[in-house]
């Protein structure tokens, strides 16, 4: 007999009830029973940081957390970025960074980002601007094997200056 | 033709690519769903040499929502098998499900299908399997010995392939007069290509249109049709690949895996549609590896540091059998053919092997030996210098091809168009010093810490069309692609080819060339690729070929539409074609400015009103070209530098510049994004990466734990400086260049590297250099001094 779970939980401000297998991890839940297939799974043992969503308002990688421990939780995924139709400024930032080329990793670097600005670390400690070393170093969480990362760290960087005062996003030609 | 305004052709025009992306919109194979979806999963060899006995499927067959278990007899022994047409070459089936023995920990033995994912994993773990393992053949050195095992029975001391690609009777001579002879033995270790998605591939049968339908993640849809058709016995026709959405490629996927048959031959059995999606430690393991190879080189050299001639025998381990459709030469032939690079080579012989071992199967990892025989070159010129007392770029600047030596006939047969290879290295150079890179690594020298910085030139040769490839002698030659441009009713643009974008920006770039052409916003042009029944037979994305071959067959056709529409407002207006421009959407009669009408206006009456229109410019405006060219050299020079904490070992990538030439650049944005993505992988090789086995052939590196690949604190930014030289052998004067970045950097880094120990007589030849290498070395391990090991192995 499969071990059965209900499982109450809100995706981008959603419900949804469903019942799933104990051993079923988030990612899988969201992406196959819930239709959430913009959540990737680039290593299923929680080192690439494909799968990342924002669980509870902390980025965790999906592949590691079962469906039935999102019971009760509230998820954000990237389905939930945009605004209907419209990028969000980290996602156009990206854009504007080419910070993506194939595009398979970026949906876990968006949510890994968005969690990391949406806690307000839009500045160091003392106030001054996010730096070039600690954008590296949150990116440095996931695994991207197109980009060599800088349009990402310009991109996050770029977020951070933007959405603390500074100048637009999009400011800066890419590259 | 030829006076269009090139308008699109060389801006940073944002990707049509992002927005999907971005939005969680992309559709990867794993992404997508059928009504009564089943779920592959293989049961693989867990020894690296093994005979096969029984194969007890029973207790997998019975468990619930278990739909079919099949092994090599069950689907009659199909394999796929590629050829090159050389006496020199060994023929290595490979079986879609291994029978008698498997040769590789990972090898597909069985493949269950089951309702679910999950449920197929437990289901294959219930296969029993009758092993009698064999002694592994792990490493070049044993696979030639006498009593090595052998892989394969016909492939006598495991050699797949031999060639003797060039030789001179003079050099000898030229060494034994040389005032200086340095060499070494130059080691690169196995990698593994890494795309973030992993393999993967659904297939169903379409009883309305009489095919299987295979959704694969692939660079080369094509190719993978050519392949599973040649494995089942059926038509081409029976099988429609596409590629939708693919999350990386790097050479792993333009080669033809044994688990995309084995999913399509259990859909046409079950009639029901199935999916495999490869797990990691599949894809570190099963899937397929490159780059292991060993160079046993040496070069002569006069008292001014020019080189006098060259002598290399190539090993290459290339795994346990040949892929499809390059054949195992692909790394060996490759490396022999292209050693000299960017340099002036009186004399060469070169002899490079395919060695067949107990591991994973070589693909064509993105560089395909360039990586090591530009390491090799750019190790040689350092020594050279170091013997002869000299500059090591000034070494490199007497021996590089000038600017008023193209086109370049070398030593090799080849032909060099045009490039810049003295030009990019003293802009490289130039750039250096105006930075103070110098003053850096000195004031880090003074911290305690040892600093180096080390440069790489090189060429890629890319693009290579049926002309160039014929030479390999493969049963199935690449290199030609065909574009079909159409104009719909509307104005709007229609491109199909059979490049297989997968990252690269082909949406935005192709659409910048066919905008140009037409006169049209590139938001108007439509890249459909990757679907075998869209495009006509092209040889998908790959060896840096599809701006150029791609492109190059899009701008072609799209000029001949151009041509049409042309015509039809010439005829409208009263004028002569050839005074119609098209621009911004809009044909006009040059030098009258009243004198227009719309694009889309042309299309409508085009298509709506034919009767208007002399009868041969009615019916459509369409084109069809196909391209097949010689091939093109970019070139490039990287600059290092790597800082090394003497405690630990740790070494750390500092700076990083590259000056390349890609010809016309299409859109700076991706080439820039090409390059800083190259240039991570090829840092990554000579710092971090490693395929590791122990003794038995178990694979050591089977997580992203224990494999490492390079995350953002291990890069620092690229800088990048472009030379713009056109090639004559492209229709857009764009030359490949999305090898380049990977080619380049594991030379620079390992001289930058040697650079940083320059005071001491330890030198590295090998990739990756890992901490323990330099703590042992500077402990005072054996290394021996540079140049001591001239000649080795003669």
């Amino acid at each position: 007999m499969k071990d059965m779970h209900a499982v109450r939980v809100t995706v981008n401000g959603r419900g949804h009830e469903l019942v799933v297998e104990a051993r079923r991890t988030l990612a899988d839940m969201l992406r196959h029973d819930l239709g959430y297939t913009g959540t990737h799974l680039g290593c299923e043992h929680g080192i690439c940081g494909a799968c990342t969503v924002i669980l509870d308002g902390q980025p965790a990688r999906s592949c590691l957390v079962f469906g039935v421990q999102a019971d009760g939780a509230q998820v954000r995924t990237v389905e939930g970025l945009a605004d209907g139709e419209r990028l969000s400024d980290l996602q156009q930032a990206f854009s504007d960074h080419h910070a993506l080329q194939c595009g398979f990793c970026t949906p876990g670097f968006l949510m890994l980002a968005e969690a990391y600005l949406a806690e307000a670390h839009l500045t160091g400690a003392g106030g001054e601007p996010l730096t070039e070393e600690q954008a590296r170093e949150l990116a440095a969480a996931n695994l991207c094997r197109c980009t060599g990362y800088q349009g990402i760290v310009e991109a996050i960087l770029a977020t951070a200056r933007a959405r603390a005062g500074g100048n637009g996003a999009a400011e800066g030609s890419p590259a | 033709m030829g006076h269009q305004v090139r308008q699109w052709v060389g801006a940073a025009v944002p990707r049509k690519e992002d927005r999907r992306m971005l939005l969680g919109r992309g559709r990867f194979v794993a992404d997508l769903d059928r009504p009564g979806l089943l779920h592959a999963a293989f049961v693989r060899s867990p020894h690296a040499h093994t005979a096969i006995g029984a194969v007890d499927t029973e207790a997998a067959a019975g468990l619930a929502g278990v739909h079919g278990v099949f092994t090599a007899g069950s689907l009659g022994h199909p394999y796929l098998l590629a050829l090159l047409e050389r006496d020199e070459f060994v023929p290595t089936p490979m079986p879609i499900l291994a029978g008698d023995v498997a040769r590789f920990v990972g090898e597909p033995v069985a493949v269950v299908v089951a309702e679910d994912p999950y449920l197929a994993e437990d289901a294959a773990e219930l296969v029993e399997v009758d092993w009698d393992p064999r002694p592994p053949v792990t490493s070049i050195e044993a696979a030639g010995s006498r009593d090595a095992p052998r892989l394969h029975e016909q492939a006598a001391r495991n050699s797949m392939v031999d060639l003797l690609m060039f030789d001179d009777d003079d050099l000898p001579a030229i060494f034994a007069a040389a005032a200086a002879t340095v060499g070494g033995t130059f080691e690169s270790a196995r990698v593994a290509a890494l795309p973030l998605e992993g393999r993967a591939c659904l297939a169903g049968w379409d009883d309305r249109d009489d095919q299987l339908v295979m959704h694969v993640s692939t660079q080369v849809p094509h190719q993978v049709r050519s392949g599973v058709a040649q494995a089942l016995g059926v038509p081409e026709r029976t099988i429609r690949v596409i590629a939708p959405d693919v999350g990386g490629g790097f050479g792993l996927k333009c080669v033809v895996g044994r688990e995309e048959v084995a999913v399509a031959a259990a859909a046409l059995r079950l009639r029901r549609p199935v999916r495999w999606a490869e797990d990691r430690q599949e894809n570190l393991t099963a899937a397929f590896h490159g780059h292991e190879q060993r160079y046993r080189a040496r070069a002569a050299f006069d008292s001014d540091g020019r080189l006098l001639g060259l002598d290399a025998e190539i090993d290459c381990d290339t795994g346990a059998y040949s892929v499809f459709p390059f054949t195992c030469a692909v790394e060996p032939l490759m490396a022999a053919t292209e050693l000299p690079g960017v340099y002036k080579v009186p004399a060469y012989r070169a002899r490079a092997r395919a060695i067949a071992t107990n591991k994973a199967p070589a693909a064509p990892y993105r560089g395909v030996s360039r990586p090591q025989i530009v390491l090799v070159m750019e190790r040689l010129m350092e020594k050279a210098a170091e013997a002869l007392g000299l500059d090591p770029v000034e070494v490199r600047r007497r021996n590089l091809i000038g600017a008023g030596e193209f086109p370049y006939r070398g030593v090799n047969g080849i032909t060099y168009d045009e490039g810049s290879y003295a030009e990019a290295l003293d802009l490289a150079e130039r750039t250096v010093r105006d930075k103070a890179w110098d003053a850096e690594r000195d004031a880090v020298r003074g911290t305690g810490d040892r600093a180096g910085i080390g440069y790489a030139c090189f060429s890629e040769r890319t693009a290579y069309g049926t002309p160039t490839m014929s030479q390999r002698r493969m049963r199935m030659t690449p290199g030609y692609d065909t574009a079909l441009v159409r104009m719909d009713p509307t104005g709007e643009v229609i491109v199909t080819t059979g490049t297989c974008g997968h990252g690269q920006g082909h949406e935005t770039t192709f659409a910048q060339i066919v905008a140009d052409s037409l006169g049209v916003h590139p938001n108007q042009v439509k890249l459909r690729q990757g679907d075998t029944d869209l495009a006509s037979y092209g040889w998908g994305t790959w060896g840096s070929r599809s701006v150029v071959i791609g492109g190059g067959a899009a701008r072609r056709a799209a000029d001949a539409v151009a041509s049409q529409l042309r015509q039809v407002a010439g005829s409208l207006l009263e004028a002569s074609p050839a005074d119609v421009e098209l621009a911004d959407g809009t044909a006009r009669i040059r030098g009258d400015a009243s004198a227009a009408i719309p694009i889309g206006e042309l299309a409508r009456i085009v298509h709506f009103q034919a009767h208007r229109l002399a009868e041969d410019l009615r019916y459509g405006l369409e084109a069809r070209v196909t391209y097949d060219p010689p091939g093109t050299f970019s070139n490039a020079c990287h600059a290092a530098m790597v800082v090394i904490d003497p405690g630990t070992g740790a070494i750390r990538l500092h700076r990083y510049l590259v000056v390349e030439d890609c010809g016309v650049v299409i859109n700076p944005m991706v080439v820039d994004g090409q390059v800083r993505g190259g240039v991570a992988q090829g840092a990554a090789a000579a710092l971090l990466e490693c395929v590791r086995f122990d003794a038995e052939g178990q694979p050591l590196s089977a997580t992203l734990m224990d494999y490492l690949a390079p995350t953002a604190a291990e890069m620092c930014p690229v800088d990048i400086l472009h030379l713009q030289t056109p090639s004559r052998f492209s229709e857009t004067g764009a030359k490949g260049m999305g090898e380049g970045g990977t080619i380049g950097a594991p030379a620079a880094v390992l001289n930058a590297i040697n650079d940083a120990l320059a005071d001491t007589n330890i030198r590295f030849d090998h990739i990756p250099v890992l901490p323990q290498d330099v703590t042992a070395a500077l402990r005072g391990s054996a290394v021996p001094p540079a140049g001591s090991r001239a000649g080795a192995g003669r």
